[in-house]
């Protein structure tokens, strides 16, 4: 395994509040962090930070690894689905198809390549079949696989999804999660959600974010370890405490 | 009726803008209704009003200071939006009525009468210039080759601008670049049909072709034919009735808007029946 990014005491925020007080974090390329805090708490200041969409006041932001990659391509992002417009006048091919966008050359057609690399996404989330559909004609699932669809599409090296369960029944969030099991092979995976009952057996470390950040290196999570880094976040599920359910890891 | 009419030059030269204001305002048109920007077009629109007045009182074709004043109050509203903390339709609402205003001043100020004022409120198309058909020929040919060009970039910008910018492209170089032409194709087009109705072209005609498809190639296509149907067919009206073709144009346009949209209710309600008897027959 190898470091992805690597951040270094980040203060962020908006205008001149500062959300982001003095958070470290390693990513490394088979991670798969869970990040869950309150409203307000900064989880999307700190993936805006690291999708590099606000500079933050202070701190640095480090990008590891193979150079011959395309920086743009090397983070793949899904965002909330709501900040989408379902109207626009654009198929799910094109959608897809837009997660190969390149910093570089004229845009008019799409090699070969990017369209045999669609291609095969869409085949991979089992998709195929909605091709040619208008995104106004998708359910809320069909749309998440979608963005999902175009955030991994240009094989990135890290996997960012901001609330990928909303919208969606639970069938649909099983096989989403099933998908980032077998995607987390190839990629680092850091996943926001307020619903951490259910990503709980999936993810392999949670970070909770809380202005500031406490990284806890495992999926097991209890109530004293929230109430101590002053988290009001409830373990509350259906069925089993998540941390009955933990698969194996090493850390 | 059309052959002896074309013995005239300004009907030449009126069909001629007709055509290249098809293509402007089809394409440009197409960008504005796609990203919900109306109001934000509607705002440069009466904005120039304020360059209009200006070039009047210095005394040269109103036409070149309206495109600098508008490019300018497009790029404010784009910044002040951005980035400040004004809210994007409070600062077009303050360049809408800014605009206006120094146009109504410096048209006041003016000494003696002012000619063609009401070209420039109402359009009047009969009375386009050599020069004017020649601006709009350039600007259609730089919408064409820029759209053609670019035409995936902007149409993955103007989807999600977040993710493009996830993916580290000039997304505001793009913004400013697009609003640019927009106020350029607002400026040019006003002689068509006038400040206060230029926006029907650049919304009317892809609210039409977006009633049957969903592809912004196609959009884009269909706008430029139909924006020269409904143009071409208020000048005819224009001509029979004799009435002002600013209005006749904008009201061909709403009339084939309305039989459009019947004609794709009535697709709805068959196609709706055809699956329902279906749906049965599978019972």
């Amino acid at each position: 395994m190898s470091k992805i990014l690597e951040l270094k005491s980040i203060y962020a925020g908006y205008k001149d509040d500062i959300i982001l007080n003095d958070v470290s974090l390693e990513i490394l390329d088979d991670d798969f962090i869970g990040i869950i805090g309150p409203n307000g708490g900064g989880k999307t200041t700190l993936l805006r930070v690291i999708l590099g969409l606000i500079k933050p006041f202070k701190g640095t932001i480090e990008y590891f690894g193979d150079s011959n990659i395309d920086r743009n391509n090397k983070i793949g992002f899904l965002p909330q689905i709501n900040q989408i417009d379902n109207k626009f006048p654009v198929s799910v091919y094109d959608v897809v198809l837009s997660g190969l966008i390149y910093n570089n050359g004229f845009y008019y057609k799409h090699s070969k390549k990017d369209k045999q690399k669609a291609k095969e996404t869409l085949q991979k989330l089992g998709i195929c079949d909605l091709k040619e559909r208008h995104i106004g004609e998708l359910s809320g699932g069909q749309m998440q696989k979608v963005l999902l669809a175009r955030a991994i599409v240009s094989s990135p090296r890290l996997l960012i999804l901001d609330e990928p369960n909303t919208f969606v029944d639970n069938k649909f969030e099983g096989e989403l999660y099933e998908i980032l099991v077998q995607l987390n092979k190839d990629m680092g995976i850091i996943i926001v959600s307020h619903d951490i009952g259910t990503i709980s057996t999936y993810i392999k470390t949670i970070a909770c974010v809380n202005r500031g950040l406490h990284y806890h290196k495992s999926n097991k999570i209890t109530e004293q370890q929230l109430a101590s880094y002053n988290c009001p976040i409830k373990l509350i599920t259906h069925g089993e405490v998540p941390h009955t359910v933990l698969k194996k890891h090493n850390h | 009726m059309v052959i002896e009419l074309l013995q005239y030059n300004f009907v030449v030269n009126a069909l001629l803008a007709a055509f290249f204001a098809s293509i402007s305002c089809g394409i440009i048109g197409t960008y504005i209704v796609t990203r919900r920007m109306v109001f934000l077009s509607g705002g440069i629109t009466h904005a120039s009003f304020g360059g209009i007045g200006i070039g009047y009182f210095l005394g040269f074709n109103p036409i070149f200071s309206a495109a600098i004043f508008s490019i300018l109050s497009a790029l404010g509203i784009e910044f002040l939006s951005k980035q400040t903390e004004v809210r994007e339709d409070s600062a077009i609402g303050i360049l809408w009525s800014f605009g206006m205003a120094i146009g109504i001043i410096f048209i006041t100020i003016t000494p003696g009468y002012v000619p063609n004022l009401m070209t420039y409120l109402f359009g009047s198309i009969l009375t386009v210039s050599k020069l004017d058909v020649w601006l709009m020929f350039g600007l259609s040919l730089l919408i064409i080759l820029i759209f053609s060009a670019f035409y995936r970039l902007i149409l993955f910008v103007s989807y999600d601008q977040e993710f493009a910018r996830t993916h580290k492209i000039a997304v505001n170089l793009v913004n400013y670049l697009l609003i640019s032409l927009v106020a350029l194709t607002i400026v040019l087009n006003i002689k068509v049909v006038g400040i206060i109705m230029v926006i029907s072209l650049l919304t009317i005609p892809q609210s039409i072709a977006n009633l049957f498809t969903r592809n912004f190639r196609n959009i884009i296509i269909a706008s430029v034919v139909l924006s020269f149907v409904g143009v071409f067919t208020g000048l005819i009206f224009s001509y029979k009735l004799n009435i002002p073709s600013g209005a006749s144009i904008i009201f061909s346009l709403v009339i084939y808007f309305v039989f459009a949209k019947l004609i794709h209710l009535l697709i709805n309600k068959l196609s709706i029946r055809r699956k329902t008897k279906n749906f049965e027959l599978i019972k």
